[in-house]
């Protein structure tokens, strides 16, 4: 069934592959259950900008309609459109012609309701929102009105021409919808989270609203294990935690996993501090020399990472600088000090990561989990469309671009395991890797990404680039 | 430190080819309640090597696992109750890992294990 789903104007990429992860996972596909061929159907309103807030989708039924609606970011809510138009009048001789029986069940006297007014690109004065109100008196509700506690709620949509250039995507004519809630969003759940209130963060930690993005795109749920081999403070755990999954994380610094910032606030506390379950393992481990036994494979139903790029914080991996450099022979630890022994790293270009990764998650993810991470592309005048990596075991399902400079994005990929993990094919994704390396990632070595983020303009250039050099354009949501 | 993640784990020095399982040097062992959920159980399950886990429980003092099991026993809910504690509950907080080859101890503290390995271990 087709059911109106409107969007928060906000991480306007996020939007679709977020309702169809859920989709995903409150059953919407049924039928098979590796990850493939699974799309949901979308159309616009009649001519409606494709990044406006306002989609429908084709959902199987009202129950899971709600629940995507229900633990949604993005969502705002889902809803059964009774009429539309583009003037009250033809508003009104939709809804009359909605089926009776569709209508009926939520209009009895034992229900009680709620009318809404909503509007996009414009507001509403309280007198003309009664003026409103009085204009949907040809529906015969018969129930009483319950303004904090409904058992259903109607919606008013009213979406209106405004002034070019305000930010938002254009309207060519105006359109009003009439129909019943079905579900709606959890809006208590980014304040509750926000990282400002959180006890320990560090530079890097990943922020609510884009965490719990990451989990859904996860399918992270009760019964599931989550792993993310760059934990950092645990922010995107936290996440997949307040889903109910369990979860586990690595990293390579073990004064950020074990010790925090004392015994209150380190990465154990940030999930008590939502009465969260604690992770079931935290380890300090390198992701280039996973300690996993030989032939431990598909115990993960989903990684998800934010990598270390290089920006803000760089990877590190075993071995030290001058071993790798050649600089002196091998190093070897002196008997009388092995214990205690702090060892120190070499830099992780994140080519080298990504490979990793890739082959961490072909081996360790059972079939159809999911890896969900972050990867940056340099946002050149003249670049082509980025590519991503490619791995025999995956199949892309979703891609999102989040704006964070000017210069730079960060993608968030969405990868489904779609074949099983064979000695045949980590040879031939090395192969695939190195084809890749030579071809796209000549910003992803060590460094590079750093200094085209950071470099000074060039003399000459335009300062304010952000204006004069791109062409496409521009909404306050893909912004933020 | 669970259980489970004893279970996955092993030494990646250079050189060494069984690394699995690491030995268990317990020094402080506390209990943390996890929620049981059966689903995870049953398929975390058929991934655990089994003997290993029985010996890595008593050697933490916990000693009710059978010595061998199959998947029949996933429909008792006294062995699943059993199989979550020494799974999930049972946690080192302070000890070592030892190499079963080299003796080589990582260390676990704060409940955290420190896989990582000294330059001329890579």
């Amino acid at each position: 069934m087709w059911y109106m789903c409107v969007f928060f104007h906000r991480l306007l990429d996020y939007r679709k592959p977020e309702v169809e992860a859920l989709a995903q996972l409150f059953g919407a596909f049924a039928d098979d259950n590796n990850g493939d061929s699974h799309s949901v159907q979308w159309k616009l309103p009649d001519n409606f900008h494709p990044d406006n807030p306002f989609h429908f989708v084709n959902i199987p039924s009202e129950d899971i309609a709600r629940d995507i609606a229900k633990r949604s970011i993005l969502v705002k809510g889902m809803y059964e459109i009774w009429g539309e138009g583009t003037s009250y009048e033809q508003l009104e001789e939709a809804v009359n012609a909605y089926p009776e029986e569709r209508k009926l069940p939520y209009l009895t006297s034992e229900n009680t309701f709620k009318i809404n007014i909503d509007s996009f690109g414009k507001t509403f004065t309280t007198q003309e929102q009664k003026e409103l109100l009085k204009r949907l008196a040809f529906i015969p509700f018969k129930g009483r009105v319950n303004l904090r506690n409904p058992d259903h709620n109607f919606w008013f949509i009213e979406i209106d021409k405004y002034e070019a250039n305000n930010g938002l995507p254009p309207i060519v004519e105006k359109r009003i919808f009439f129909g019943r809630e079905v579900g709606a969003a959890d809006r208590k759940l980014l304040p509750t989270y926000q990282l400002k209130s959180r006890v320990y963060i560090g530079p890097t930690a990943m922020d609510a609203e884009m965490a719990f993005l990451m989990a859904n795109q996860g399918l992270a749920a009760p019964g599931k294990l989550v792993y993310d081999p760059f934990v950092g403070t645990g922010s995107v755990l936290v996440a997949a935690a307040h889903f109910g999954a369990l979860t586990m994380g690595a990293d390579i610094d073990i004064r950020v996993v074990r010790d925090g910032r004392g015994p209150d606030r380190n990465v154990w506390s940030n999930f008590k501090q939502y009465g969260l379950q604690e992770p079931i393992s935290l380890l300090r481990a390198d992701n280039n020399l996973p300690p996993w036994r030989a032939g431990l494979k598909e115990v993960f139903d989903a990684i998800i990472c934010d990598p270390p790029y290089g920006v803000r914080a760089g990877g590190r991996k075993s071995g030290g600088r001058k071993l790798l450099k050649g600089v002196v022979g091998p190093y070897t630890v002196p008997d009388d000090k092995r214990e205690g022994h702090i060892p120190s790293t070499a830099a992780y270009s994140l080519v080298e990561c990504v490979h990793d990764l890739l082959d961490l998650a072909a081996k360790m993810l059972v079939m159809g989990g999911r890896l969900v991470y972050f990867y940056p592309v340099l946002r050149e005048e003249d670049s082509p469309d980025p590519t991503f990596p490619e791995h025999p075991c995956f199949k892309l399902v979703a891609v999102s671009e989040q704006i964070l400079s000017f210069r730079y994005s960060r993608v968030l990929l969405t990868m489904v395991k779609v074949a099983t993990y064979t000695e045949e094919i980590a040879e031939s994704a090395r192969v695939m890797h190195l084809d890749f390396k030579a071809n796209h990632l000549k910003w992803l070595e060590e460094g590079n990404l750093h200094s085209a983020v950071f470099a000074p303009n060039k003399e000459g250039e335009n300062v304010d680039l952000r204006f004069s050099k791109d062409s496409k354009p521009k909404y306050r949501g893909k912004y933020v | 430190m669970r259980l489970l993640t004893h279970n996955m784990l092993s030494s990646n020095i250079k050189g060494v080819t069984n690394g699995f399982p690491l030995k268990i040097e317990a020094e402080k062992v506390v209990e943390k309640e996890v929620d049981m959920n059966t689903d995870f159980l049953k398929n975390i399950f058929s991934k655990i090597e089994w003997k290993p886990f029985v010996e890595a429980a008593k050697t933490l003092g916990f000693s009710e696992l059978p010595e061998d099991a199959d998947s029949s026993l996933l429909d008792s809910h006294e062995f699943l109750t059993k199989f979550h504690h020494a799974l999930l509950e049972i946690h080192l907080e302070e000890g070592a890992l030892v190499c079963p080859e080299t003796e080589r101890k990582f260390p676990v503290s704060k409940g955290i294990p420190n896989m990582l390995l000294h330059e001329d271990e890579v």
